[in-house]
C-alpha cells in the first residue's frame, strides 16, 4: 500500500501494536531542558526507576538562562534552582548535559541539528512544543508533556494515538526578501491555529525543495502554531550535504549505509493525504502578525483588519480582543506601527543564516533612536560562528545588543522581557498575550523584517530602506 | 492517579477562543521544580482584572471549565494541567483542544471533553443564566449534562480507559520491556548516540 513519509517513519518505530491501544513507538532521540524535566526526574526517583537509554538522551540549559553575565551565578534564584536541579538530575541519572558556558550549549532545537544528532527517519521528542523543528530532516519529531518525558526517560518509548496526514505544498519561487518565516506565517494564517490538530504536516513542492536546511527548520518549527503534531520535509541532497561531516552524523562506510536508507524516506507517488493545502510561492510577500495568536497575520503591505470582516463569531471576538490588547485600530497600515524592541533569535530564527540575513540589512545603518535591538544567537556555536564572520561587530556598530545563547525574549523566562505596553517586532514563534513579558505586545516577523524594522522604528521590510 | 468515572460540579463559562497554555499559566510560573502548587499561576494575567470570570463570587468552588475552541494550544507545558487541577478544576469542556494539552490532561487526571460548538454555547448560556447550574461530565456514557440537557463528548478510548482505571502509563509499558529490548537489538549501528 502506498504510504506517506510520516507513516513510514511511524511504522518503522512500532515496538508493540495491539487492538484498542495506541501504538508503542520507540524514541531515537530524547532532548531535555530545565523547565519541563524536574518533575519527570522526580517521578523516576520516587518509583526507583532509571533512565533506560541515557546515551539517546541529551540535555541543555536554554529556557531560563541569562544572556548576559553568563560567567556569574544566575541572579534569579528560582531560575538558578531549576538549572541546578537539571545539573543534579543529569549527574544522578547519567544524562549528558551542555551547561551554560559550554561551547555546545544553546537552544535544544538548535543544538540537536548542529551536532548532526537529528537525522532522517528518526523519532525525536522533547518536552517542548517546538520539537517539530527537527522534522526538517525527515524525522518524526514532536513536543511532549512532562509525564511523557518521564515515560520516555524510563522506557525510551511512547504510546501515541494515530495521526492524520496533511500535505502543504508550496510551488514556485519565492520573491527576493521573502523567507521561510513568511511562508510559514502565511500557511498558519490559512490553516488557523487549530486547523492542523491531529495532523502531521508534510511540506513539499519546489519552494520547499529549494530551501536550505535552516529555512526548512524555520518552517517545521512553527507547525505547532497551526496545531499540528509535527511537520516534516522529505530528506534530499540538501539534507545529506548539511549532515555530512557533522560530529554525530555517520562517517565512512556507515555514511553510505545511512544515505542509502535515508533515500527511501519519501511519500510514495500514489500516497494520499487526509488533507491537502496548496500555496503559490510567488504570491507570498513579507508577512507579519497583528494579533495575539500566530494565525492573526497579514502581508506587511496590508492593514490591521476590521474585526467585523471576520465571518465566524469566535474569530470576530478574538480579533476584537486582540486589537484591544495590542492597542491597535482597525485600518491602520501595518507599516505605521512603531516598535520599542526588536528581538532577533529563538529556535525559529536564531541560526547563522538568520543572523547573516539580518546583518546584511543592518550593515552600515543604525538602529532607530528609542528602539532597542537584542540579537540572541540560538546556540553558543552559532554565536562563535557569527563572531568568526564579524557579524557581532556589524550588529554592535548599528547599536544592537549582542548576547549569549538561549531562548531569551521568545518567552521571557529570563530577564530579557518586554515591559507592560511595550511593543516588539520578534523573529520568535508566539505572539500570545504576555508571552514576551506581562502586558508586552508582539509582532512576529522574519529576520529581514526585524532588521529593517530596527532601522526604521516601524514595521518595515528591507525594500523600505534607502540605499547606504 | 486516582480513577475518574464521573464528575459533577458547578461550571465557569470562559467565553474565549484560542486560550493558549501561556494564558493558562505564564512562563514565569514554570520555574518551580515541584508538581503541585501552581494554582496561583492559573490565568495569572487575566486574574488581575476584577471582572475576569474566575474572580466573580459565583465562580468560587467551580470545578468544570467550559471554554471556546482551541483551548490549550501552544506550549507543551504540563503545568497548564497541573494549574487547572490545583485550582480545583476536574474537567474542561471545549469544541477543540491543543493536541499536547489534551494528552497531558489525560496523564494528569483532568478530563478534556470535546463537544460541538453549539453545545458549548448552550452550556455557557445555562451557566450565565444560573451560576448554580451543575454540569456532569460522565466518562462512562461520554456525555456532558446540565439543567436537563445532555450532549455527547469525544475522548479517545485509551485515555478514557486509563482515566477510569487510574493507570500509570510507565507501569503499563514496563510490562513490555522485552519487546523494547528486541526492537533495540535491530536498530542500525550507525544511528547516533549522545554519549
Amino acid at each position: 500500500m502506498a504510504t506517506t513519509l510520516a507513516q513510514k517513519v511511524w511504522d518503522s518505530h512500532v515496538v508493540r501494536r495491539a487492538p484498542g491501544e495506541p501504538d508503542l513507538l520507540y524514541i531515537d532521540l530524547h532532548l531535555v531542558h530545565e523547565v519541563t524535566s524536574p518533575q519527570a526526574f522526580d517521578g523516576l526517583r520516587v518509583a526507583g526507576r532509571t533512565v533506560r537509554r541515557p546515551d539517546l538522551t541529551l540535555a541543555t540549559e536554554d529556557h531560563n538562562v541569562p544572556t548576559l553575565d553568563i560567567d556569574k551565578p544566575i541572579a534569579d534564584l528560582v531560575s538558578r534552582t531549576q538549572v541546578d536541579a537539571l545539573r543534579h538530575n543529569c549527574t544522578e541519572f547519567g544524562v549528558p548535559l551542555y551547561s551554560l558556558g559550554d561551547a555546545e550549549q544553546g537552544i535544544v532545537h538548535v543544538v540537536g541539528p548542529q551536532l548532526g544528532l537529528t537525522q532522517p527517519g528518526m523519532t525525536v521528542v522533547c518536552g517542548d512544543s517546538h520539537t517539530s523543528t527537527h522534522g526538517a530532516f525527515g524525522a518524526l519529531a514532536f513536543g511532549i508533556g512532562t509525564s511523557e518525558v518521564e515515560h520516555v526517560l524510563a522506557t525510551q518509548t511512547l504510546p501515541k494515538e494515530p495521526f492524520r496526514t496533511m500535505a502543504v505544498t508550496v510551488e514556485g519561487e519565492l520573491a527576493t526578501g521573502v523567507t521561510a518565516k513568511d511562508v510559514i506565517l502565511a500557511v498558519i494564517a490559512q490553516i488557523g491555529t487549530g486547523g492542523g490538530q491531529g495532523y502531521v504536516i508534510e511540506y513539499r513542492g519546489s519552494a520547499i525543495e529549494a530551501m536550505s536546511m535552516e529555512a526548512r527548520m524555520t518552517v517545521c518549527n512553527m507547525s505547532i502554531e497551526a496545531g499540528a503534531r509535527a511537520g516534516m520535509v522529505a530528506p534530499d541532497e540538501t539534507t545529506f550535504a548539511y549532515l555530512h561531516g557533522k560530529p554525530r552524523a555517520p562517517h565512512g562506510a556507515d555514511w553510505d549505509d545511512a544515505v542509502a536508507a535515508w533515500r527511501r524516506l519519501r511519500s510514495d507517488d500514489d500516497a494520499t493525504f487526509d488533507h491537502e493545502v496548496v500555496l503559490d510561492a510567488a504570491a507570498i510577500t513579507p508577512y507579519v502578525t497583528w494579533g495575539t495568536n500566530p494565525a492573526q497575520g497579514a502581508p506587511l503591505s496590508g492593514s490591521v483588519p476590521d474585526p467585523s470582516s471576520f465571518v465566524l463569531d469566535s474569530d470576530r471576538a478574538a480579533a476584537e480582543r486582540a486589537l484591544d490588547y495590542m492597542g491597535l485600530k482597525a485600518g491602520t497600515p501595518l507599516r505605521e506601527i512603531a516598535v520599542d524592541t526588536v528581538f532577533l533569535g529563538s529556535c525559529t530564527n536564531g541560526r547563522i543564516e538568520d543572523l547573516r540575513a539580518a546583518a546584511e540589512v543592518i550593515q552600515g545603518r543604525r538602529v532607530a533612536d528609542g528602539v532597542r535591538m537584542l540579537v540572541v544567537p540560538g546556540s553558543a556555536r552559532v554565536r562563535l560562528a557569527a563572531e568568526g564572520e564579524g557579524l557581532d561587530v556589524i550588529f554592535k556598530e548599528a547599536g544592537a545588543e549582542w548576547r549569549n545563547a538561549g531562548c531569551s525574549m521568545c518567552l521571557g523566562m529570563n530577564p530579557d522581557q518586554l515591559a507592560p505596553g511595550e511593543r516588539s517586532a520578534s523573529t520568535s514563534n508566539r505572539n500570545f498575550e504576555g508571552r514576551q513579558g506581562k502586558g508586552g505586545r508582539t509582532h512576529l516577523v522574519s529576520p529581514l523584517v526585524a532588521a529593517a524594522t530596527a532601522v526604521v522604528g516601524r514595521l518595515a521590510s528591507p525594500a523600505d530602506l534607502t540605499e547606504v | 492517579m486516582e480513577p475518574v468515572t464521573t464528575h459533577r460540579g458547578r461550571a465557569v463559562a470562559l467565553r474565549r477562543s484560542n486560550v493558549d497554555t501561556d494564558q493558562i499559566i505564564p512562563a514565569v510560573y514554570l520555574k518551580r521544580v515541584t508538581r503541585t502548587g501552581f494554582e496561583d499561576g492559573l490565568f495569572a494575567a487575566w486574574r488581575t482584572d476584577p471582572d475576569f470570570v474566575l474572580n466573580r463570587p459565583e465562580s468560587a468552588g467551580a470545578t468544570v471549565l467550559v471554554a471556546g475552541p482551541d483551548f490549550g494550544t501552544g506550549s507543551s507545558r504540563e503545568h497548564a494541567v497541573w494549574a487547572l487541577r490545583d485550582y480545583g478544576f476536574r474537567a474542561v469542556v471545549s469544541p477543540r483542544f491543543g493536541d499536547i494539552f489534551r494528552g497531558n490532561a489525560g496523564k494528569g487526571g483532568l478530563v478534556a471533553a470535546q463537544v460541538e460548538v453549539s453545545d458549548v454555547e448552550r452550556i455557557w448560556d445555562a451557566v450565565d443564566a444560573d451560576p448554580a447550574t451543575e454540569v456532569t461530565v460522565d466518562l462512562v456514557s461520554r456525555t456532558v449534562s446540565w439543567g436537563g440537557q445532555q450532549a455527547p463528548f469525544d475522548i479517545d478510548d485509551y485515555t478514557r480507559w486509563r482515566l477510569m482505571e487510574g493507570l500509570d502509563d510507565v507501569d503499563l509499558t514496563l510490562r513490555h520491556s522485552d519487546l523494547v529490548a528486541e526492537f533495540e537489538s535491530d536498530r542500525p549501528g550507525w544511528m547516533p548516540t549522545t554519549a
